[in-house]
């Protein structure tokens, strides 16, 4: 590996030569940018095989044992049949969508089914794409009054939309995220307390990911669990 | 234990063994370097690991946990192959069987759905455990995006083999997730078609819901696993956090 900024700087022609027999020496440059991007140099180092590798056979027979230990105690559901002909009520995807189900409930399938997902995706994806999200800086670093008048014009127009919508099991994790972040604009790096200064320290990704992290939560366990016949409510424990 | 060791060891100065794996007997840091680098699948990794990387406060071991589930996936799934016909009404029948005739036959498909639904808890899991502890950053960028591709194949796996055993729960779960597509502007109907193969969920979205399900998305996600963790060691290891200088 070239850490040696002289051996870049230094252009080395490599000789154009592909007959093996005549010219049977290969050197590898091996480049800066096509190295491994290894930062921190000066860290304790185990080896791979075996240490990090029986780790991850721990791992495994872990989460192995978990799994049979669960499927001698629950059985997989089977129902009756496919029948085109008999809806059952509610129809319910599978868990890990009911989520966006529970939106359906209040918007209209583009915009639930199409739009929400759609963002979520891009946002996902773009999320290592942009400065703020690298610096990890506090969102209360700089500018404060001016951010501050910003997010809380977002966060109150974002709440009115939902209540027009009628969606208060989404306002409600709004509001909790909410006013904890304004609440973290109080504090300062110099607080007395250790949670004070963790609050006050977080970014805006921080702020927005655990809001979707508590999103998603909510809205799956109100889908899965809350939901009877004609998507109204219900306790968990009537059926 | 020392006459199982040194009997490991007769074992690996064998010709044979010597013929199967290139990196051959000792265990002096070299050979243990080797045994990594000159194995097709674990030469993905990097010889060595920080020691900050393995702790369990690191990562707590979702992604190893998330590849875990997704083993027990295809062995199970391999096996319920053998049992079971894409068409209709014989799929549901072959449920019955599962559950009457085959030896083991529930167990096998609990083992199946269990797993399937914690791979969808894990990948999540390990999504976010990822973000919050700023692995995302540079030079990791694009080992996150092939995270949410491999995020998004979990969740495809997962509602594919959601409509293979073909009874009510199955079909109306699919049907209400096909609806969906039909919502996409402009041309969700053809999407839909697509997808189903037919304007409902009938016998062809059950043949079409199989192939994705054991061959396409399985084969893609396993060559995306494979990307993942060559990028791994291309990014120069797990992440950790920079030490504090005091
Ligand atoms: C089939 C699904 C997946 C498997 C089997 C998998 C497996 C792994 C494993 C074993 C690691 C090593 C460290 C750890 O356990 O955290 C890892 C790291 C990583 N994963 Fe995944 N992963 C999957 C999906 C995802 C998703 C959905 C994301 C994010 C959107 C993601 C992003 C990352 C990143 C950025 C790293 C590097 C972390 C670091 O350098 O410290 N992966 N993955």
């Amino acid at each position: 590996m070239t850490e040696d900024p002289k051996m870049q700087e230094t252009k080395i022609q490599a000789e154009v030569q592909s007959d093996v027999r005549k010219n049977p020496r290969r050197i590898a440059f091996i480049l800066r940018r096509a190295s491994p991007h290894v930062k921190t140099q000066d860290d304790a180092r185990v080896m791979t095989y075996p240490t990090a590798l029986s780790r991850f056979v721990i791992a495994l027979e872990v989460a192995f044992l978990l799994l049979v230990w669960i499927s001698l105690l629950v059985n997989a559901p089977l129902e009756g049949i496919a029948d085109p002909m008999h809806t059952p009520n509610p129809a319910k995807a599978p868990w890990y969508f009911l989520g966006l189900q529970e939106l359906l409930h209040y918007f209209p399938p583009v915009v639930a089914g199409v739009l929400v997902p759609g963002l979520v995706v891009g946002a996902l994806i773009v999320i290592p794409y942009f400065n703020i999200n690298i610096e990890g800086e506090s969102l209360w670093a700089k500018d404060r009054k001016r951010r501050l008048m910003i997010i809380s014009a977002v966060l109150v127009l974002f709440c009115l939309f939902l209540l027009a919508y009628d969606v208060i099991v989404a306002l409600v994790p709004t509001l909790l995220i909410g006013v904890l972040m304004l609440w973290s604009a109080r504090f300062s790096s110099e607080s007395p307390r250790l949670v004070q200064r963790w609050l006050f320290s977080k970014p805006l990704s921080f702020w927005i990911m655990s809001w979707f992290l508590i999103e998603l939560t909510v809205l799956t366990v109100v889908g899965t669990f809350f939901r009877g016949p004609g998507w109204g409510w219900i306790l968990p424990w009537q059926s | 234990m020392a006459t199982i060791k040194t009997e490991f060891e007769k074992l690996r100065s064998t010709d044979v063994w010597r013929t199967i794996f290139r990196s051959g007997s000792g265990s002096s840091n070299l050979h243990r370097s080797q045994a990594v680098q000159q194995n097709i699948f674990l030469h993905l990794f990097s010889v060595k690991i920080r020691s900050r990387a393995l702790e369990f406060s690191a990562t707590w071991y979702l992604g190893a946990l998330t590849l875990s589930t997704f083993f027990v996936l295809i062995a199970t799934g391999i096996l319920l192959m053998f049992y079971y016909h894409p068409s209709v009404p014989q799929a549901y029948a072959d449920m019955k069987d599962l559950q009457f005739v085959v030896a083991s036959g529930v167990f096998l498909r609990n083992l199946h759905r269990w797993s399937a639904h914690a791979m969808v808890f894990l990948v999540f899991a390990h999504m976010f455990k990822v973000f919050y502890r700023g692995a995302y950053r540079p030079p990791r960028q694009f080992n996150w995006v092939i995270g949410v591709f491999l995020l998004l194949l979990t969740l495809l796996l997962s509602y594919t083999g959601y409509l293979l055993p073909w009874d009510q729960l199955s079909f109306w779960a699919v049907t209400v997730g096909s609806n969906i597509a039909k919502a996409v502007p402009l041309m969700g109907k053809q999407i839909r078609f697509l997808m189903l193969g037919g304007n409902e969920v009938n016998a062809n979205a059950l043949l079409r819901f199989y192939v994705l399900h054991c061959v396409i998305l399985p084969l893609t996600a396993i060559l995306l696993v494979g990307v993942h963790f060559w990028r791994i060691r291309k990014d120069g290891g797990l992440h950790v956090p920079e030490k504090k200088t005091p």
